[in-house]
């Protein structure tokens, strides 16, 4: 009889686990689902201008709400270009960054430091675009851009993507600001991997009598190679979204130019600037069409990134 | 030719080897520091540049209780800060059960099954989707269903980007709670639901705060995800299915106009909310260091 009662007691109430459960499966179920709803109602919006340009949308690089003539391709290589321009800068110095913290800062000073460049990720990305459109652009104008164009412009090639008027703002300064932005990003995660690299194996290097940056190098950065690439996709992901700052700065003309120096547009300033102002079935469907084409860019992005950085944190746990 | 001098002679081209290999490692250490000196540039120049233009607009008491004014007029940025701490009160509000409750399920219930690891990928990639798609997304599902912008779409869309940053933190912190803690509870003879109602939740409680604060923080600058949502309001204006001021999108439109007076709200206001954000990240942090 008291057994019966303590086995009675002890399964009081087992629908409450159970439901629990099922509370929390739920709500996973719904953040798993969201990234889903988002592609569903990107494609269900962007229907029209799918019918009616298929996939000549990306390619053509018509842009006009009056005709009712739409093509993605120059927000594309706006958004693109930026970006590659924001990487070109933004790896070398998160490299850098990332060295310094893990092998030169003394103990005391890690902290700090690395808490300092995270904050750059914190200040919101439209301080970004409203500072670089009030104190960086005119800086660049009158000081940078002359020197750049007359230094460059000449040269055969290269001279075409530094040619036309120092305006301040145009691809360049979008890149350029972006790649501020992206570099706390990469620089912790290639921060978090060189510090996964088992200090034996540089211990073992620097008892052969490799320098520093030998070690860093040849034994460090090889090591951690997965992980790199991972961290650089996730500052790329976050380029190629980035909104506020870029529409301050990129000019938002919507036109093909060879040279760094002229305004262009990115999908997401194309987005935020003509989005509340589109009139037409033909014109909101392409708006949507080019979210949809940020999104999807951008998810494949940061689901390589992601990969790569699981592949390095799985190789981790079986090897120690 | 004597022994001495061979040796010297074999010593000399290693020795210059030996020096060259030093030399490259100074100077690629040296442009490591610059690198970091880079980074605290930029950061030093926009903090000392918000402070300048931002310290007299936030030192004048109009801003805090004046509405947003038309171009010419004195005015403060009243509505637009109350907009902003309703909208992002309301988004925490909603995001964060959500978002705890989901951690909770990778974290508690996840080791097997397809769903948890299929979540936990997809809530990384959510984490750095580009807002201004969710902004998208919101005004297709909702926005455009109800046919006009309103602060609950606002908060909706910033409640989308407040959950993953809780799946993410809850997640990690509930998987720092040691299993001993876990199985005493149970040995003890502990339902599931109890023992993570009370212990784990209890053992990671400061781990998941900062997340809700780091949350906060991220969405109080959002600015993007409230253009085709919220929009904006030249009035003080409480109600949630309307239009509704908020900092952001006030800053947005106050500095792409040419208006000498909107530039100094505009500079007001960027400075609060960086501010804002700084603190509450110092804060995040703080709190996060005490439970190590």
């Amino acid at each position: 009889m008291s057994d019966l009662q303590s086995q009675h007691y002890a399964r009081s109430a087992p629908w409450k686990d159970v439901a629990f459960e099922w509370l929390t499966r739920a709500f996973a179920f719904l953040v798993f689902s969201i990234l889903a709803a988002i592609l569903v109602s990107l494609l269900a919006g962007s229907q029209p201008t799918l019918q009616k340009y298929g996939v000549s949308f990306i390619w053509s690089h018509d842009w006009d709400p009056v005709k009712e003539q739409f093509g993605a391709l120059v927000p594309i290589y706006g958004t693109v270009l930026s970006s590659l321009i924001a990487m070109l800068i933004g790896v070398p110095v998160s490299f850098g960054i990332a060295l310094f913290l893990t092998e030169l800062s003394p103990r005391w000073l890690k902290r700090p430091l690395g808490t300092a460049i995270e904050l750059l990720a914190a200040i919101p990305s439209i301080i970004y675009g409203m500072w670089g459109l009030f104190v960086f652009v005119p800086l660049f104008q009158t000081h940078l851009q002359p020197l750049l164009i007359d230094a460059l412009g000449d040269l055969p090639l290269l001279g075409a993507l530094f040619e036309g008027p120092p305006l301040g703002i145009g691809m360049l300064t979008a890149g350029l600001i972006l790649s501020v932005m992206v570099i706390p990003f990469i620089a912790a995660v290639m921060r978090d991997v060189f510090e996964l690299v088992p200090p034996m194996l540089k211990e073992s290097a620097y008892g052969l009598g490799a320098t520093t940056w030998e070690v860093v190098w040849r034994v460090v950065l090889p090591y951690a190679r997965v992980g790199v690439i991972g961290g650089v996709m996730l500052g790329l992901g976050r380029a190629l979204g980035e909104t506020m700052a870029v529409t301050f700065v990129i000019g938002n003309a919507h036109r093909l130019a060879a040279s760094l120096m002229a305004p262009g547009n990115s999908i997401a300033s194309a987005l935020a600037n003509e989005f509340t102002e589109a009139v037409g079935d033909l014109y909101f469907s392409a708006l949507i069409e080019l979210g949809l084409i940020l999104f999807l860019i951008t998810t494949i992005v940061l689901g390589l990134s992601k990969l790569l950085l699981l592949r390095l944190t799985r190789r981790e746990g079986t090897r120690t | 030719m004597t022994p001495a001098t061979d040796a010297m002679g074999a010593i000399g081209p290693a020795n210059r080897l030996y020096r060259a290999r030093k030399r490259i490692n100074f100077i690629l250490l040296a442009v490591s520091g610059v690198a970091l000196a880079f980074g605290l540039f930029w950061l030093v120049w926009i903090l000392a540049t918000l402070l300048e233009e931002g310290g007299n607009a936030l030192a004048r008491a109009t801003l805090y209780y004046q509405m947003t004014p038309p171009p010419g007029a004195d005015g403060g940025l009243a509505n637009a800060i109350a907009g902003s701490l309703i909208m992002v009160t309301v988004a925490t509000v909603l995001g964060t059960p959500v978002g705890i409750l989901a951690g909770t399920y990778l974290a508690e219930y996840g080791r097997r099954g397809w769903l948890a690891g299929a979540t936990r990928f997809l809530n990384d990639v959510l984490l750095s989707a580009p807002s201004i798609v969710i902004g998208l997304f919101v005004y297709s599902v909702y926005v455009a269903r109800v046919k006009h912008f309103s602060a609950w779409a606002g908060a909706f869309a910033l409640a989308l980007i407040v959950i993953p940053v809780i799946v993410r933190t809850s997640d990690d912190m509930l998987k720092l709670v040691p299993d001993t803690l876990r199985e005493a509870t149970m040995a003890l003879g502990c339902p599931t639901w109890k023992m993570i109602l009370f212990v784990t939740y209890r053992a990671a409680r400061t781990g998941i705060l900062t997340g809700i604060l780091l949350a906060v923080a991220r969405i109080s600058g959002e600015t993007a995800p409230l253009l085709f949502t919220a929009l904006n309001n030249q009035f003080w204006s409480a109600n949630m299915n309307a239009p509704m001021s908020n900092l952001p999108v006030v800053i947005f439109q106050f500095a792409m106009s040419p208006y000498e007076d909107w530039h100094r709200l505009a500079w007001g206001g960027a400075a609060l909310i960086t501010i804002a954000v700084l603190v509450l990240n110092i804060l995040a942090r703080a709190l996060f260091r005490k439970t190590d």
